[in-house]
Protein backbone atom coordinates (compact mmCIF):
# COMPACT_ATOMS: atom_id res chain seq x y z
CA UNK A 1 0.00 0.00 0.00
CA UNK A 2 1.23 3.14 -1.30
CA UNK A 3 1.29 6.56 0.79
CA UNK A 4 1.28 10.11 -1.13
CA UNK A 5 0.66 11.01 -4.32
CA UNK A 6 1.13 7.37 -6.94
CA UNK A 7 0.52 6.41 -10.13
CA UNK A 8 -2.48 4.42 -9.46
CA UNK A 9 -6.31 6.37 -9.95
CA UNK A 10 -6.35 8.70 -6.73
CA UNK A 11 -9.04 8.09 -4.44
CA UNK A 12 -10.08 11.86 -4.82
CA UNK A 13 -9.00 14.50 -6.60
CA UNK A 14 -10.39 17.85 -6.80
CA UNK A 15 -9.61 20.68 -9.01
CA UNK A 16 -9.83 24.39 -8.26
CA UNK A 17 -13.55 23.25 -6.85
CA UNK A 18 -15.31 26.43 -5.66
CA UNK A 19 -18.64 26.56 -3.57
CA UNK A 20 -21.32 29.78 -3.22
CA UNK A 21 -24.31 29.46 -1.36
CA UNK A 22 -27.47 31.57 -2.33
CA UNK A 23 -25.18 31.87 -5.81
CA UNK A 24 -27.48 34.74 -8.32
CA UNK A 25 -28.98 35.93 -4.62
CA UNK A 26 -28.96 39.04 -2.95
CA UNK A 27 -26.15 37.79 -0.38
CA UNK A 28 -24.00 35.02 -2.07
CA UNK A 29 -21.74 33.36 0.47
CA UNK A 30 -18.49 32.14 -1.17
CA UNK A 31 -17.53 28.39 1.34
CA UNK A 32 -15.34 27.07 -0.74
CA UNK A 33 -12.82 28.79 -3.22
CA UNK A 34 -9.98 27.19 -5.51
CA UNK A 35 -9.59 23.75 -4.04
CA UNK A 36 -7.12 21.54 -5.11
CA UNK A 37 -6.37 18.40 -3.68
CA UNK A 38 -5.48 14.79 -4.89
CA UNK A 39 -5.88 11.85 -1.97
CA UNK A 40 -4.12 8.51 -3.07
CA UNK A 41 -5.96 5.15 -2.15
CA UNK A 42 -5.03 4.37 1.32
CA UNK A 43 -4.27 8.11 2.51
CA UNK A 44 -5.76 9.23 6.08
CA UNK A 45 -6.11 12.96 4.86
CA UNK A 46 -7.31 15.23 8.10
CA UNK A 47 -9.24 18.72 7.10
CA UNK A 48 -8.52 21.27 9.95
CA UNK A 49 -9.43 24.37 10.69
CA UNK A 50 -11.44 27.18 12.12
CA UNK A 51 -15.19 27.14 12.19
CA UNK A 52 -16.89 28.34 9.18
CA UNK A 53 -13.56 27.17 7.01
CA UNK A 54 -15.48 24.95 4.67
CA UNK A 55 -14.75 21.31 5.84
CA UNK A 56 -18.10 19.90 6.58
CA UNK A 57 -19.02 21.42 2.92
CA UNK A 58 -16.06 20.63 1.20
CA UNK A 59 -17.08 16.98 2.71
CA UNK A 60 -20.43 17.06 1.67
CA UNK A 61 -18.93 17.86 -1.73
CA UNK A 62 -17.48 14.39 -1.87
CA UNK A 63 -20.64 12.37 -0.47
CA UNK A 64 -22.25 13.93 -3.37
CA UNK A 65 -24.89 15.67 -0.75
CA UNK A 66 -23.97 19.03 -2.19
CA UNK A 67 -22.77 20.10 -5.49
CA UNK A 68 -20.26 22.33 -6.28
CA UNK A 69 -20.67 25.56 -7.99
CA UNK A 70 -17.29 25.44 -9.80
CA UNK A 71 -14.47 23.18 -10.64
CA UNK A 72 -14.33 19.26 -11.04
CA UNK A 73 -14.56 16.71 -8.49
CA UNK A 74 -13.47 13.02 -8.70
CA UNK A 75 -14.40 10.40 -6.00
CA UNK A 76 -12.89 6.66 -6.78
CA UNK A 77 -12.58 7.36 -10.48
CA UNK A 78 -15.97 8.47 -11.46
CA UNK A 79 -18.07 11.66 -10.86
CA UNK A 80 -19.21 12.09 -6.59
CA UNK A 81 -22.56 11.62 -8.04
CA UNK A 82 -21.68 7.67 -9.37
CA UNK A 83 -19.49 6.79 -6.31
CA UNK A 84 -22.35 7.71 -4.34
CA UNK A 85 -24.88 5.84 -6.01
CA UNK A 86 -22.37 3.25 -6.47
CA UNK A 87 -21.90 2.82 -2.59
CA UNK A 88 -18.41 3.67 -2.94
CA UNK A 89 -18.16 5.41 0.47
CA UNK A 90 -19.60 5.43 3.92
CA UNK A 91 -19.75 8.55 6.08
CA UNK A 92 -19.82 8.86 9.78
CA UNK A 93 -21.36 12.03 11.44
CA UNK A 94 -20.61 13.62 14.75
CA UNK A 95 -23.59 12.25 15.91
CA UNK A 96 -23.33 8.77 15.99
CA UNK A 97 -27.17 9.11 13.90
CA UNK A 98 -28.35 6.09 14.60
CA UNK A 99 -32.01 5.07 14.24
CA UNK A 100 -33.08 4.70 17.79
CA UNK A 101 -35.71 1.94 16.69
CA UNK A 102 -33.30 -0.40 15.86
CA UNK A 103 -31.16 -2.29 17.76
CA UNK A 104 -27.59 -2.45 17.05
CA UNK A 105 -27.43 -4.95 15.13
CA UNK A 106 -30.07 -4.08 12.60
CA UNK A 107 -28.66 -0.64 12.29
CA UNK A 108 -25.28 -2.16 10.88
CA UNK A 109 -27.43 -4.10 8.98
CA UNK A 110 -28.92 -0.92 7.17
CA UNK A 111 -26.77 0.11 4.15
CA UNK A 112 -26.96 -3.43 3.48
CA UNK A 113 -30.64 -3.72 3.92
CA UNK A 114 -30.83 -0.45 1.19
CA UNK A 115 -28.58 -2.65 -0.81
CA UNK A 116 -30.68 -5.39 -0.95
CA UNK A 117 -28.14 -7.99 0.72
CA UNK A 118 -29.78 -11.13 1.99
CA UNK A 119 -30.80 -11.51 5.44
CA UNK A 120 -28.66 -14.49 6.61
CA UNK A 121 -25.48 -12.53 4.85
CA UNK A 122 -26.27 -9.40 6.70
CA UNK A 123 -26.69 -10.46 10.17
CA UNK A 124 -23.20 -12.42 9.86
CA UNK A 125 -21.37 -9.26 8.38
CA UNK A 126 -22.99 -6.95 11.17
CA UNK A 127 -21.82 -9.56 13.60
CA UNK A 128 -18.66 -9.54 12.37
CA UNK A 129 -18.17 -5.81 12.18
CA UNK A 130 -19.32 -5.63 15.69
CA UNK A 131 -16.80 -7.67 16.75
CA UNK A 132 -14.35 -5.58 14.79
CA UNK A 133 -15.22 -2.71 17.01
CA UNK A 134 -15.74 -4.62 20.43
CA UNK A 135 -18.97 -4.63 20.58
CA UNK A 136 -19.62 -8.11 19.56
CA UNK A 137 -22.11 -8.52 22.85
CA UNK A 138 -24.13 -5.38 22.04
CA UNK A 139 -25.63 -6.81 19.02
CA UNK A 140 -29.22 -7.04 21.03
CA UNK A 141 -29.18 -3.94 22.87
CA UNK A 142 -31.02 -0.33 21.64
CA UNK A 143 -28.89 2.23 21.05
CA UNK A 144 -30.07 4.17 23.70
CA UNK A 145 -28.36 1.64 26.41
CA UNK A 146 -25.06 2.46 25.02
CA UNK A 147 -22.23 5.12 25.81
CA UNK A 148 -21.30 8.20 23.76
CA UNK A 149 -18.52 6.40 22.48
CA UNK A 150 -20.33 2.82 22.06
CA UNK A 151 -22.49 4.75 19.79
CA UNK A 152 -20.17 6.19 17.65
CA UNK A 153 -18.29 3.02 17.46
CA UNK A 154 -21.46 1.38 15.85
CA UNK A 155 -21.67 4.56 13.47
CA UNK A 156 -18.29 3.25 12.64
CA UNK A 157 -18.88 -0.37 12.40
CA UNK A 158 -22.26 0.85 9.91
CA UNK A 159 -20.34 2.68 7.79
CA UNK A 160 -17.77 0.55 6.70
CA UNK A 161 -19.59 -2.80 6.87
CA UNK A 162 -20.18 -2.89 3.08
CA UNK A 163 -16.81 -2.09 2.68
CA UNK A 164 -16.98 1.53 0.83
CA UNK A 165 -13.52 2.51 -0.53
CA UNK A 166 -13.53 5.57 1.45
CA UNK A 167 -14.45 6.52 4.78
CA UNK A 168 -16.12 10.60 5.39
CA UNK A 169 -15.72 11.39 8.49
CA UNK A 170 -17.50 14.83 9.88
CA UNK A 171 -15.71 15.31 13.59
CA UNK A 172 -16.60 11.76 14.62
CA UNK A 173 -15.04 11.82 17.90
CA UNK A 174 -16.47 15.96 18.94
CA UNK A 175 -18.45 15.30 21.07
CA UNK A 176 -16.18 12.71 23.03
CA UNK A 177 -14.58 12.58 26.35
CA UNK A 178 -10.63 13.01 26.06
CA UNK A 179 -9.99 9.82 26.77
CA UNK A 180 -12.78 7.72 24.92
CA UNK A 181 -11.37 10.23 22.36
CA UNK A 182 -7.66 8.72 22.28
CA UNK A 183 -8.76 5.48 22.66
CA UNK A 184 -11.31 5.43 19.51
CA UNK A 185 -8.38 7.56 17.25
CA UNK A 186 -6.17 4.31 17.88
CA UNK A 187 -9.05 2.33 17.17
CA UNK A 188 -9.59 3.97 13.79
CA UNK A 189 -5.63 3.49 13.10
CA UNK A 190 -5.80 -0.09 13.38
CA UNK A 191 -9.21 -0.66 11.75
CA UNK A 192 -7.63 1.74 8.75
CA UNK A 193 -4.84 -0.35 8.38
CA UNK A 194 -6.54 -3.68 8.28
CA UNK A 195 -9.10 -2.16 5.94
CA UNK A 196 -7.04 -0.25 3.64
CA UNK A 197 -9.66 1.73 3.34
CA UNK A 198 -8.78 5.80 2.13
CA UNK A 199 -10.13 7.80 5.17
CA UNK A 200 -11.30 11.91 5.11
CA UNK A 201 -11.40 13.20 8.67
CA UNK A 202 -12.71 16.89 9.13
CA UNK A 203 -11.47 17.90 13.00
CA UNK A 204 -11.27 20.82 15.32
CA UNK A 205 -8.22 18.92 17.11
CA UNK A 206 -4.91 19.25 16.20
CA UNK A 207 -3.34 16.42 17.81
CA UNK A 208 -6.07 14.38 16.28
CA UNK A 209 -5.28 15.57 13.25
CA UNK A 210 -1.59 14.84 13.96
CA UNK A 211 -2.05 11.85 15.07
CA UNK A 212 -4.16 9.58 12.77
CA UNK A 213 -3.40 11.40 9.73
CA UNK A 214 -0.83 11.16 6.68
CA UNK A 215 -1.20 14.49 5.69
CA UNK A 216 -2.82 17.71 7.40
CA UNK A 217 -4.49 19.95 5.38
CA UNK A 218 -5.10 23.26 6.90
CA UNK A 219 -8.25 25.40 5.93
CA UNK A 220 -8.78 29.13 6.05
CA UNK A 221 -12.21 30.64 6.28
CA UNK A 222 -14.12 32.86 4.45
CA UNK A 223 -13.68 31.96 1.87
CA UNK A 224 -12.85 28.36 2.20
CA UNK A 225 -9.57 28.33 0.88
CA UNK A 226 -6.38 25.63 1.69
CA UNK A 227 -4.32 27.24 3.26
CA UNK A 228 -1.50 24.31 4.14
CA UNK A 229 -0.61 20.52 3.85
CA UNK A 230 1.88 19.40 6.14
CA UNK A 231 3.23 15.56 5.74
CA UNK A 232 2.79 13.58 8.83
CA UNK A 233 6.20 11.26 8.58
CA UNK A 234 5.36 9.20 11.22
CA UNK A 235 5.50 5.40 11.66
CA UNK A 236 2.03 4.13 10.38
CA UNK A 237 2.20 2.11 13.57
CA UNK A 238 0.96 4.65 16.16
CA UNK A 239 0.30 3.91 19.90
CA UNK A 240 0.00 6.14 23.46
CA UNK A 241 3.66 6.59 23.27
CA UNK A 242 3.39 8.51 19.81
CA UNK A 243 1.90 11.19 21.36
CA UNK A 244 4.61 11.78 23.87
CA UNK A 245 7.45 11.90 21.37
CA UNK A 246 9.36 14.71 20.03
CA UNK A 247 8.12 14.27 16.14
CA UNK A 248 4.95 14.30 17.39
CA UNK A 249 5.59 17.50 19.08
CA UNK A 250 6.57 19.32 16.34
CA UNK A 251 4.21 18.27 14.12
CA UNK A 252 1.60 19.62 16.02
CA UNK A 253 3.38 22.94 16.56
CA UNK A 254 3.49 23.39 12.81
CA UNK A 255 0.37 22.78 12.64
CA UNK A 256 -0.57 24.86 15.12
CA UNK A 257 1.19 27.37 13.83
CA UNK A 258 -0.20 27.27 9.97
CA UNK A 259 -3.71 27.91 12.06
CA UNK A 260 -2.38 30.74 13.49
CA UNK A 261 -1.73 32.31 10.44
CA UNK A 262 -5.07 31.18 8.85
CA UNK A 263 -7.08 32.98 12.10
CA UNK A 264 -4.38 36.44 11.99
CA UNK A 265 -5.81 36.48 8.33
CA UNK A 266 -2.21 36.77 6.75
CA UNK A 267 -1.31 35.57 3.57
CA UNK A 268 0.23 32.17 4.19
CA UNK A 269 3.51 31.01 2.51
CA UNK A 270 4.32 27.75 1.78
CA UNK A 271 6.34 26.35 5.15
CA UNK A 272 9.83 27.07 5.70
CA UNK A 273 11.60 23.92 5.34
CA UNK A 274 11.34 22.40 9.17
CA UNK B 1 -38.37 -23.33 48.85
CA UNK B 2 -37.98 -25.38 45.97
CA UNK B 3 -35.91 -24.25 43.40
CA UNK B 4 -38.85 -25.06 40.95
CA UNK B 5 -41.17 -22.14 42.27
CA UNK B 6 -38.30 -19.82 42.26
CA UNK B 7 -39.09 -18.27 38.93
CA UNK B 8 -42.66 -17.51 39.68
CA UNK B 9 -41.24 -15.00 42.58
CA UNK B 10 -40.84 -11.50 40.61
CA UNK B 11 -44.47 -11.79 39.96
CA UNK B 12 -45.07 -10.97 43.79
CA UNK B 13 -43.17 -8.00 44.11
CA UNK B 14 -44.41 -6.64 40.68
CA UNK B 15 -47.48 -6.49 41.08
CA UNK B 16 -47.38 -5.47 44.65
CA UNK B 17 -45.53 -2.48 43.52
CA UNK B 18 -47.90 -1.86 40.38
CA UNK B 19 -50.75 -1.90 43.35
CA UNK B 20 -49.18 0.95 45.20
CA UNK B 21 -48.34 3.16 42.60
CA UNK B 22 -51.75 2.42 41.36
CA UNK B 23 -53.00 3.37 45.25
CA UNK B 24 -53.50 6.89 45.51
CA UNK B 25 -55.77 7.16 42.23
CA UNK B 26 -57.59 4.04 43.66
CA UNK B 27 -58.08 5.83 47.18
CA UNK B 28 -59.15 9.04 45.21
CA UNK B 29 -61.92 7.49 42.78
CA UNK B 30 -63.07 5.52 45.97
CA UNK B 31 -63.11 7.56 48.73
CA UNK B 32 -64.79 10.27 46.36
CA UNK B 33 -67.68 8.10 45.68
CA UNK B 34 -67.95 7.08 49.24
CA UNK B 35 -68.30 10.55 49.87
CA UNK B 36 -70.99 11.76 46.63
CA UNK B 37 -72.88 8.30 47.92
CA UNK B 38 -73.02 9.76 51.75
CA UNK B 39 -73.45 13.73 51.26
CA UNK B 40 -76.27 12.78 48.35
CA UNK B 41 -78.22 10.81 50.77
CA UNK B 42 -77.81 12.90 54.30
CA UNK B 43 -78.34 15.81 51.60
CA UNK B 44 -81.57 14.70 49.93
CA UNK B 45 -80.50 15.72 46.71
CA UNK B 46 -82.58 14.94 44.16
CA UNK B 47 -81.19 12.45 41.53
CA UNK B 48 -81.87 15.20 38.66
CA UNK B 49 -79.22 16.89 40.71
CA UNK B 50 -77.09 14.04 40.69
CA UNK B 51 -77.68 10.74 41.53
CA UNK B 52 -76.06 8.81 44.35
CA UNK B 53 -73.65 6.47 42.63
CA UNK B 54 -75.26 2.84 44.07
CA UNK B 55 -78.83 4.21 42.40
CA UNK B 56 -76.35 4.95 39.07
CA UNK B 57 -74.79 1.31 39.46
CA UNK B 58 -78.42 -0.35 39.97
CA UNK B 59 -79.63 1.09 37.01
CA UNK B 60 -76.89 0.29 34.91
CA UNK B 61 -77.73 -3.60 35.90
CA UNK B 62 -81.26 -3.23 35.66
CA UNK B 63 -80.72 -1.62 32.16
CA UNK B 64 -78.14 -3.37 30.93
CA UNK B 65 -80.16 -5.77 28.28
CA UNK B 66 -81.07 -2.17 26.93
CA UNK B 67 -78.02 -0.33 27.77
CA UNK B 68 -75.44 -2.78 27.05
CA UNK B 69 -76.90 -3.16 23.02
CA UNK B 70 -76.89 0.50 22.77
CA UNK B 71 -73.25 0.99 24.22
CA UNK B 72 -72.07 -1.50 21.75
CA UNK B 73 -73.42 -0.36 18.94
CA UNK B 74 -71.98 3.20 19.31
CA UNK B 75 -69.03 1.96 20.42
CA UNK B 76 -68.85 0.26 16.90
CA UNK B 77 -69.45 3.85 15.24
CA UNK B 78 -66.99 5.40 17.31
CA UNK B 79 -64.35 2.92 16.41
CA UNK B 80 -65.21 2.36 12.93
CA UNK B 81 -64.85 6.13 12.31
CA UNK B 82 -61.75 6.59 14.45
CA UNK B 83 -59.99 3.92 12.35
CA UNK B 84 -61.84 5.18 8.96
CA UNK B 85 -60.60 8.88 9.78
CA UNK B 86 -57.49 7.74 10.87
CA UNK B 87 -56.63 5.56 8.22
CA UNK B 88 -57.64 8.74 5.48
CA UNK B 89 -55.71 11.00 7.56
CA UNK B 90 -52.67 9.04 7.07
CA UNK B 91 -52.43 9.04 3.81
CA UNK B 92 -53.47 12.10 3.48
CA UNK B 93 -50.26 12.94 5.34
CA UNK B 94 -48.17 10.30 2.87
CA UNK B 95 -49.51 12.70 0.22
CA UNK B 96 -48.28 15.79 1.81
CA UNK B 97 -45.27 15.03 3.01
CA UNK B 98 -44.32 13.35 -0.80
CA UNK B 99 -45.45 16.39 -2.15
CA UNK B 100 -44.84 19.94 -1.63
CA UNK B 101 -47.25 21.54 -3.49
CA UNK B 102 -50.13 19.37 -1.69
CA UNK B 103 -49.13 20.12 1.51
CA UNK B 104 -48.94 23.87 0.85
CA UNK B 105 -52.61 23.91 -1.02
CA UNK B 106 -53.98 21.29 2.09
CA UNK B 107 -52.98 22.29 4.84
CA UNK B 108 -53.71 25.68 5.28
CA UNK B 109 -57.58 24.00 4.56
CA UNK B 110 -56.67 21.60 6.91
CA UNK B 111 -56.25 24.00 9.81
CA UNK B 112 -58.96 26.14 8.58
CA UNK B 113 -60.97 23.17 8.58
CA UNK B 114 -59.48 22.04 11.94
CA UNK B 115 -60.95 25.57 13.52
CA UNK B 116 -64.23 24.70 12.67
CA UNK B 117 -66.41 23.30 15.18
CA UNK B 118 -66.92 19.52 13.09
CA UNK B 119 -69.36 18.65 15.75
CA UNK B 120 -71.78 21.25 14.13
CA UNK B 121 -71.79 19.03 11.20
CA UNK B 122 -74.04 16.37 13.33
CA UNK B 123 -77.50 17.66 12.46
CA UNK B 124 -76.26 18.29 8.88
CA UNK B 125 -75.60 14.70 8.55
CA UNK B 126 -78.90 13.42 9.46
CA UNK B 127 -79.96 15.46 6.44
CA UNK B 128 -77.08 13.96 4.24
CA UNK B 129 -76.92 9.83 4.84
CA UNK B 130 -80.55 9.64 6.80
CA UNK B 131 -81.47 9.40 10.24
CA UNK B 132 -80.86 5.37 10.41
CA UNK B 133 -78.10 5.35 8.17
CA UNK B 134 -74.92 3.94 10.30
CA UNK B 135 -72.70 5.96 7.67
CA UNK B 136 -73.65 9.11 9.33
CA UNK B 137 -72.13 8.77 12.65
CA UNK B 138 -68.93 6.87 11.23
CA UNK B 139 -68.70 10.07 9.07
CA UNK B 140 -69.11 12.63 11.94
CA UNK B 141 -66.51 10.83 13.50
CA UNK B 142 -64.18 9.99 10.93
CA UNK B 143 -63.93 13.79 10.02
CA UNK B 144 -63.59 15.10 13.67
CA UNK B 145 -60.06 12.67 13.74
CA UNK B 146 -58.65 13.44 10.59
CA UNK B 147 -57.63 16.86 11.00
CA UNK B 148 -55.55 16.08 14.62
CA UNK B 149 -54.27 13.08 12.91
CA UNK B 150 -53.30 14.04 9.59
CA UNK B 151 -51.58 17.29 11.32
CA UNK B 152 -49.60 14.98 13.83
CA UNK B 153 -48.41 12.19 11.31
CA UNK B 154 -47.38 14.75 8.51
CA UNK B 155 -44.96 16.54 11.31
CA UNK B 156 -43.61 13.08 12.27
CA UNK B 157 -43.28 12.25 8.35
CA UNK B 158 -41.10 15.73 8.46
CA UNK B 159 -39.38 15.57 11.47
CA UNK B 160 -36.53 13.35 10.56
CA UNK B 161 -33.13 14.61 10.83
CA UNK B 162 -30.86 16.46 8.66
CA UNK B 163 -28.21 14.05 9.22
CA UNK B 164 -30.45 11.11 9.14
CA UNK B 165 -31.36 12.45 6.03
CA UNK B 166 -28.22 12.78 4.87
CA UNK B 167 -27.45 9.47 5.96
CA UNK B 168 -29.82 7.78 4.00
CA UNK B 169 -29.02 9.57 0.55
CA UNK B 170 -24.89 8.29 1.15
CA UNK B 171 -26.21 4.79 0.92
CA UNK B 172 -28.17 6.05 -2.41
CA UNK B 173 -31.75 4.90 -0.27
CA UNK B 174 -34.77 5.48 -2.68
CA UNK B 175 -38.07 7.34 -1.52
CA UNK B 176 -39.44 4.18 -1.18
CA UNK B 177 -36.95 2.93 1.07
CA UNK B 178 -36.72 6.38 2.93
CA UNK B 179 -40.46 6.26 3.67
CA UNK B 180 -40.37 2.77 4.90
CA UNK B 181 -36.94 2.56 7.16
CA UNK B 182 -37.06 6.43 8.69
CA UNK B 183 -39.85 8.98 7.83
CA UNK B 184 -42.18 5.82 9.36
CA UNK B 185 -40.93 4.81 12.00
CA UNK B 186 -40.47 8.78 13.10
CA UNK B 187 -43.85 9.77 12.03
CA UNK B 188 -44.89 6.59 14.89
CA UNK B 189 -44.40 8.50 18.55
CA UNK B 190 -46.35 11.94 16.36
CA UNK B 191 -49.47 9.05 15.52
CA UNK B 192 -49.96 7.33 18.79
CA UNK B 193 -49.76 11.05 20.47
CA UNK B 194 -52.68 11.71 17.93
CA UNK B 195 -53.99 8.71 18.39
CA UNK B 196 -54.52 9.62 21.69
CA UNK B 197 -56.38 12.68 21.42
CA UNK B 198 -58.69 11.00 18.60
CA UNK B 199 -59.49 8.49 21.02
CA UNK B 200 -61.85 9.75 23.35
CA UNK B 201 -62.29 12.41 20.86
CA UNK B 202 -64.43 9.66 18.51
CA UNK B 203 -66.64 8.31 21.66
CA UNK B 204 -67.69 12.39 21.93
CA UNK B 205 -68.14 12.84 17.96
CA UNK B 206 -70.53 9.10 17.99
CA UNK B 207 -72.56 10.28 20.62
CA UNK B 208 -73.24 13.87 20.23
CA UNK B 209 -74.27 13.06 16.62
CA UNK B 210 -76.57 10.43 18.30
CA UNK B 211 -78.64 13.22 20.06
CA UNK B 212 -79.47 15.06 16.84
CA UNK B 213 -81.29 12.07 16.19
CA UNK B 214 -80.60 8.49 14.85
CA UNK B 215 -81.78 4.95 15.79
CA UNK B 216 -83.26 4.87 19.31
CA UNK B 217 -80.42 1.81 20.41
CA UNK B 218 -77.63 4.15 20.21
CA UNK B 219 -76.22 5.74 23.83
CA UNK B 220 -77.04 9.46 22.25
CA UNK B 221 -80.50 8.60 22.22
CA UNK B 222 -80.95 6.71 24.80
CA UNK B 223 -79.07 9.17 27.15
CA UNK B 224 -81.71 12.44 25.59
CA UNK B 225 -84.43 10.08 26.30
CA UNK B 226 -84.19 9.00 29.56
CA UNK B 227 -83.54 12.67 30.54
CA UNK B 228 -86.62 13.81 28.81
CA UNK B 229 -88.09 11.15 31.23
CA UNK B 230 -86.83 12.63 34.05
CA UNK B 231 -85.21 8.94 34.47
CA UNK B 232 -81.79 10.29 35.71
CA UNK B 233 -80.01 7.27 37.25
CA UNK B 234 -80.56 5.49 33.56
CA UNK B 235 -78.72 8.13 32.22
CA UNK B 236 -75.69 8.45 34.39
CA UNK B 237 -75.62 4.94 34.15
CA UNK B 238 -75.13 5.21 30.05
CA UNK B 239 -72.87 8.64 30.73
CA UNK B 240 -70.77 6.10 33.16
CA UNK B 241 -71.13 3.00 30.37
CA UNK B 242 -70.16 5.80 27.75
CA UNK B 243 -66.88 6.84 30.19
CA UNK B 244 -65.96 3.11 30.74
CA UNK B 245 -65.78 2.61 26.28
CA UNK B 246 -63.64 5.80 26.06
CA UNK B 247 -61.43 4.83 28.81
CA UNK B 248 -60.79 0.95 26.69
CA UNK B 249 -60.21 3.20 23.73
CA UNK B 250 -57.59 4.90 25.34
CA UNK B 251 -55.87 1.88 26.90
CA UNK B 252 -56.03 0.05 23.71
CA UNK B 253 -54.11 2.81 21.68
CA UNK B 254 -51.11 2.80 24.85
CA UNK B 255 -51.02 -1.00 24.40
CA UNK B 256 -50.78 -0.97 20.45
CA UNK B 257 -48.20 1.75 20.97
CA UNK B 258 -45.96 -0.53 23.25
CA UNK B 259 -46.58 -2.88 21.03
CA UNK B 260 -45.43 -0.67 18.30
CA UNK B 261 -42.30 1.08 19.63
CA UNK B 262 -40.82 -0.82 22.69
CA UNK B 263 -37.99 1.21 21.50
CA UNK B 264 -39.45 5.11 22.33
CA UNK B 265 -38.40 6.89 25.44
CA UNK B 266 -42.36 7.43 26.54
CA UNK B 267 -42.63 3.79 26.41
CA UNK B 268 -39.42 2.36 27.82
CA UNK B 269 -39.87 5.12 30.67
CA UNK B 270 -43.43 3.37 31.59
CA UNK B 271 -42.28 -0.31 31.09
Amino acid sequence: MSTGPAATTPALRLRDVGMVFGAGGARPVTALDGIDLTVAPGELISLIGPSGCGKSTLLRLLADLLSPTSGELEVDGGTAAQARLGRRYGMVFQAATLLEWRKVAANIELPLEIMGVRKAERRARALEMLRLVGLAEFDDSYPWQLSGGMQQRVAIARALVFRPAILLMDEPFGALDEMTRERMQAELLQIWRESGTTIVFVTHSIPEAVFLSTRVVVMSPRPGRIADVIDVDLPRERDDDTREQQQFFELTTRVRDALRKVDAGSTVDPPVGA
Amino acid sequence: MSPAARPRRPAGPLWSARLRSAAPALALFVGTLVVLEVALRLGRVPSFVLPAPSRVVLAMVEEWPTLGGAGLATFAGAVSGLVLGSVLAVLAAFASARWASVRRGALPLAVALNSMPIIVLAPVANAWFGLLNPFGTVGVVAVLVFFPVMINMLRGLLSATASQRELMASYASTRRSDLVRLQLPTALPFLFSALKVAAPLSLIGAIVKEYFGGPQDRLGQYITTKAALFQFPDAWAAIVLASCFGIALYLAVVLLERRAMPWHVSVRSAA
